[in-house]
């Protein structure tokens, strides 16, 4: 954990709308779990204020130059433009400074399971590529559902076939993949490895419907959450979840950003339960 | 020619701070969470989240919403409660070699009571913050921070049964601070800090809807500083006893421009959820403008301003 005052490597545009962005980052490469993220200040004035927490896409070492300088850790972050910050951040350019704190939070727990079901969703796709990679490296068999509004939205399809991951693609409009919810494709693979270890960062509704799923197969899942942080350190209570015990008057709240933002899925309230993870 | 180091210390009803500068409540967790980021004693006290009798649920989410050059937040004072408190945090507390100040709030006079009395027997606890800007439910939504009689009851009920140095926060949502800072000095706070939160709003003209799940929250950051600048310059010239100032200190300029219009010492919040290690750079900040100034000891500074 570190704030590192840094500048930008590359930052260009994916898709319509997404960028990816290399930061250099001393020592991410040893440390950086998959699930875990970094806030970005993305410039030292008061607007805006804040940090963004962006997921960890990738790290590694750029090889030394013809100058020979010493190799380059990085970290990537894959991002899409939707308000003041992310708007910002598309401008940057190599050289450009930014404060990167981190790595932060708690990653995804690599479980023994031989036939790990992946399932993103968007944006939610980032912290995936990571976790792929550590499984693959250890030899799973790992299978990726991707869904997506549209083909625009199905991210790295490439990069995670280069990995060895098996993917399913489903956009809601059919523009890539089959047409539907990427949970009708987890219902399938269930049934066919039951009991295997899911693991699901996307949009609220998706991970809503993923756990209904993974409840009735009484399959275990983690799933990482995002929430709205204004410190990323467990300072501010302001990106707490209620917790599967919670109650008004016994109040059992986890903060995403300490606790989180991989939770097992077992430990957050569900709505079927009552509450809204 | 390398200058002498200049002396930042100061002092709070006979508390000795090493610099003037510590944390505001609720922007810092209990200490520990900060202590990857920051040395702990390189700033003047360690202050932590308001602590009640009982476990505070909090408010439920989206609790914070960001605004041009600040934030609003509606926590709702979650919190582990005093037992717990005792029980998990003061034992790191302990290990500091920093003033540890403790802010608290109740929603009746005998809670506000009762965590005092706990807090009196903590030997860790150096000087205590209390925070009279929480409704009090029991008697249909009064505001101890807004009644200046409300206000003189809890603080001299609190004074009673605390040993220690007792500082009192105020809100800056009244009309005239002033009045409500003398009301707390006659009470016998030791100390006044000022200001919390302003209390704002934000809505999404896309949903069409409230940003906060309260509804309301409070307004800190850039954004507030004039407002408790001027509050500060006003409420020390209307009592004799120490102030500490906050709101929207985010470098070392701003924190001297409270110190300027009297301000004993200030409290940095919402600039630790921006940057964890915000206050070193301000100590250091501060330590470098002496310098350049030629001024040996902070207290020159303090309240010097040409009027
Ligand atoms: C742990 C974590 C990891 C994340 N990883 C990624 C990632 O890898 N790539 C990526 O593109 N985004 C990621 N996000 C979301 C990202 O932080 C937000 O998109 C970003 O903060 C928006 O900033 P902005 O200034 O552009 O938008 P704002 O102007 O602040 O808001 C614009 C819109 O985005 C929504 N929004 C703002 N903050 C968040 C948030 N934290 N989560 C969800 N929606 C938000 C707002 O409600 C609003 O509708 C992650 C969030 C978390 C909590
Ligand atoms: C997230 C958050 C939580 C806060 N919690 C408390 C609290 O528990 N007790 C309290 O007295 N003030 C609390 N405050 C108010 C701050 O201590 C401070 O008075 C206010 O934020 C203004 O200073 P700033 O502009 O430097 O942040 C909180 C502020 C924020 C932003
Ligand atoms: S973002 Fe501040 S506690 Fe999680």
């Amino acid at each position: 954990m570190q704030n590192l005052k840094t500048v930008i490597l590359h930052n260009r545009e994916i898709a319509p709308g997404y960028y990816r962005m290399a930061i250099l980052a001393p020592g991410y490469p040893q440390t950086a779990k998959a699930g875990q993220f970094v806030m970005l200040r993305v410039q030292l004035q008061a607007q805006p204020l804040l940090r963004r927490p962006f997921g960890i896409f990738k790290t590694g070492t750029l090889p030394p130059e013809c100058s020979g300088m010493p190799p380059r850790e990085f970290v990537e972050l894959v991002y899409k433009v939707v308000g003041s910050g992310t708007e910002l951040m598309a401008t940057l350019q190599r050289g450009d400074q930014v404060e990167l704190l981190g790595p932060l939070g708690e990653g995804f727990v690599a479980t023994e399971d031989e036939n790990p079901i992946l399932v993103g969703g968007g944006i939610g796709l980032v912290p995936l590529f990571k976790l792929a990679e550590d499984l693959c490296r250890q030899g799973r068999k790992v299978r990726l559902l991707m869904g997506g509004r549209t083909r625009d939205d199905i991210l790295g399809i490439t990069e995670f076939e280069r990995l060895g991951v098996e993917t399913y693609v489903s956009t809601d409009d059919g523009s890539l993949g089959e047409e539907g919810l990427v949970t009708a494709v987890l219902e399938r693979k269930l049934a066919k490895y039951p009991g295997a270890q899911v693991y699901a960062c996307g949009p609220t509704p998706m991970l809503n419907a993923v756990h209904a799923i993974c409840a009735t197969h009484s399959t275990p899942l983690q799933v990482s959450l995002e929430a709205l942080m204004a410190c990323g350190v467990g300072a501010c209570l302001g990106c707490v979840v209620p917790g599967k015990e919670h109650r008004e008057d016994e109040p059992d709240y986890l903060c995403t950003c300490r606790q989180g933002p991989v939770f097992d899925a077992e430990l957050l309230q569900w709505p079927e339960s009552g509450g809204a993870a | 020619m390398s200058q002498p180091t200049p002396s930042l210390a100061v002092e709070l009803a006979g508390l000795a701070l090493r610099n003037p500068v510590m944390p505001a409540s609720g922007t810092f967790g209990y200490g520990q969470e900060f202590a990857p980021y920051l040395d702990l004693e390189k700033i003047g006290a360690v202050m932590t989240k308001g602590i009640s009798l009982r476990p505070k649920a909090g408010n439920p989410t989206p609790r914070i919403a960001e605004t041009s050059s600040g934030m609003l937040n509606a926590i709702g004072l979650q919190n582990v409660g005093i037992d717990a408190f005792i029980r998990d945090k003061v034992p790191y507390l302990q290990t500091l070699n920093t003033p540890v100040i403790v802010n608290f709030f109740g929603n009746q006079l005998h809670e506000y009571i009762e965590v005092a009395e706990k807090l009196s027997d903590i030997e860790a606890v150096d000087a205590v913050e209390l925070n009279i800007s929480c409704p009090n439910v029991k008697q249909g939504g009064i505001v101890f921070g807004t009644e200046p009689c409300a206000a003189a009851e809890v603080v001299s009920g609190v004074r009673e049964k605390l040993n220690k140095p007792l500082i009192v926060k105020l809100t800056p949502n009244v009309t005239d601070i002033t009045v409500m800072a003398r009301a707390v000095e006659e009470s016998g706070a030791d100390v006044i800090s000022c200001v919390n939160t302003l209390t704002g709003m934000a809505v999404d003209i896309e949903k069409q809807c409230l940003h906060l799940a309260n509804g309301t929250g409070g307004l800190s950051g850039p954004a507030i500083k004039p407002v408790a600048l001027r509050m500060v310059y006003q409420v020390v010239r209307a009592v004799s006893v120490p102030v500490i100032g906050i709101g929207g200190i985010m470098t070392a300029k701003d924190a001297l421009e409270f110190l300027l219009v009297g301000a004993t010492a200030v409290q940095v919040g919402t600039a630790n959820l921006v940057n964890p290690g915000a206050m070193s750079e301000i100590v250091d900040g501060i330590e470098q403008f002496c310098r350049d100034k030629g001024i040996d000891d902070i207290n020159q500074w303090i309240g010097s301003l040409q009027e």
